[in-house]
């Protein structure tokens, strides 16, 4: 495991135009979409230009993890089909000044998008942003293809249960010869890996064997970032957000240090969560 | 109380459970997902066991069942005579398989054939061993999944 994590690390020579990643899973439910949100406003806050595009057409949800819904305007579609233009349709984040969204259509159906359009699309967003951040849909079928179309690298996010772990292999065929296939195993319970209740880290990559980015802990903090529509990343106080800065520092070419296992709270921790700590 | 101490000497949890189940979903997956790799199997199979036998190649089917524990590589490949003679000590290059099946000549008597349709299938019994290295060949095919979905 360690020797393919030295692979991401090494500094990429300064590109040209920016890069597009897209976050896929296979299995639905895994957090692509709170993965997506988080990476992205983690790149912004360095600095970065960042655009999130919901490739999700019919179930959009990005804008909800984000915070932005009630700024949505026009989506994807609109933007394909001439009815908006990307500057129109591209929604400025509230905390971020170089963070974008691009929402999905929710009214339309994944069968809708026009394959080459979406290419097109994803080209000239990344002559005007450092990072262009796919969010994918579940599945394997025209949603996926219309995601993954414009995107040189990928990370897959997966999460330490059988299914998980099957539909990311399949993903990982299906993505075939990428720049770049990363991992990040989402919704690890360390107390649980150390029971043997839970497949671990190193269970998961023993089958998907990618350069690991990134390990999120299974902590009430993101479900009540996701209510509050607010990305942990955002919060300095929050591990599980120095766990995302720290996956966008590797994917930059910042940060060079191995991922770190999320470990179990400490009992003052959990004194201090009982005492109404900082989640609610 | 014995549960107890049965608990403490058995510490596995339903991870153990879950890394089986995995491996065997995946190794199937892989297998369903890789046709060229099972036929070219299936054509070394045949020209390793044309250097004894008479094999009729049209009919040669190989299979996998899942079982409880284990996949199982199941090989129906019907022989039609023996060879007159066993092959030389050092076999010559299998990859082209034997020319078509000669005419029967000595062993070419009704109740020979008869005998030789009876197709020879590699099951259970033989299978614990064939299955382990097939398994461990698995993670060779790991994301090899090109099939389209």
């Amino acid at each position: 495991m360690h020797d393919v994590q030295a692979e991401p690390l090494a500094a990429p020579p300064p590109k040209p135009r920016g890069r597009a990643i897209v976050i896929t899973s296979g299995k639905g439910g895994v957090g692509k979409t709170t993965t997506t949100a988080n990476i992205g406003a983690a790149l912004a806050r360095t600095g970065a230009t960042v655009v999130l595009v919901d490739a999700d057409v019919g179930l959009r949800n990005l804008d909800i993890v984000m915070g932005l819904e009630a700024r949505v305007r026009y989506h994807v579609l609109d933007v394909l089909e001439s009815r908006a233009t990307l500057d129109e349709a591209l929604v400025a984040d509230k905390r971020v000044a170089t963070l974008r969204l691009l929402a999905a259509a929710q009214t339309r159906e994944k069968d809708d998008v026009d394959t080459q359009a979406m290419h097109e699309l994803v080209k000239s967003l990344r002559e005007r942003f450092d990072y262009v951040l796919i969010d994918c849909p579940a599945g394997i079928e025209m949603g996926f293809q219309n995601a993954i179309v414009g995107a040189d690298e990928a990370i897959v996010v997966c999460t330490p249960e059988v299914s998980a772990v099957r539909d990311a292999d399949r993903v990982v065929g299906l993505l075939g010869n990428r720049e770049k296939v990363w991992l990040v195993v989402n919704r690890v319970r360390p107390a649980l890996v150390r029971k043997g209740k839970m497949l671990s880290v190193d269970d998961v990559n023993a089958i998907l064997r990618l350069p690991l980015l990134g390990v999120i802990a299974d902590e009430p903090g993101v479900i009540v970032s996701t209510n509050k529509g607010e990305p942990l990343a955002l919060d300095d106080s929050s591990p599980t957000g120095a766990a995302y800065r720290a996956i966008a520092g590797r994917i930059a070419g910042t940060d060079t240090s191995a991922p770190t296992i999320p470990t179990e709270p400490t009992a003052m921790q959990r004194l201090g969560a009982f005492f109404g700590g900082s989640a609610r | 109380m014995i549960d107890f101490f049965k608990k403490m000497f058995k510490p596995e949890g339903s991870s153990t459970t879950a890394r089986e189940r995995l491996r065997l979903v995946l190794l199937s997956d892989h297998l369903s997902l890789a046709p060229d790799v099972v036929e070219s199997l299936k054509l070394d199979l045949i020209a390793v066991i044309s250097k004894y036998v008479e094999v009729d190649e049209a009919a040669c089917d190989v299979s996998f069942e899942r079982q409880d524990s284990a996949i199982a590589m199941l090989a129906n490949i019907p022989i039609l005579a023996m060879k007159t003679r066993p092959p030389a000590a050092p076999p010559p290059a299998p990859s082209a398989p034997p020319p078509a099946p000669e005419p029967p000549s000595s062993f070419g008597t009704p109740a020979t054939a008869k005998v030789a349709e009876e197709p020879v299938a590699a099951k259970p019994p033989s299978t614990p061993r064939r299955k382990r290295r097939r398994r461990r060949a698995a993670p060779a095919l790991g994301n090899a999944a090109p099939a389209p979905g």
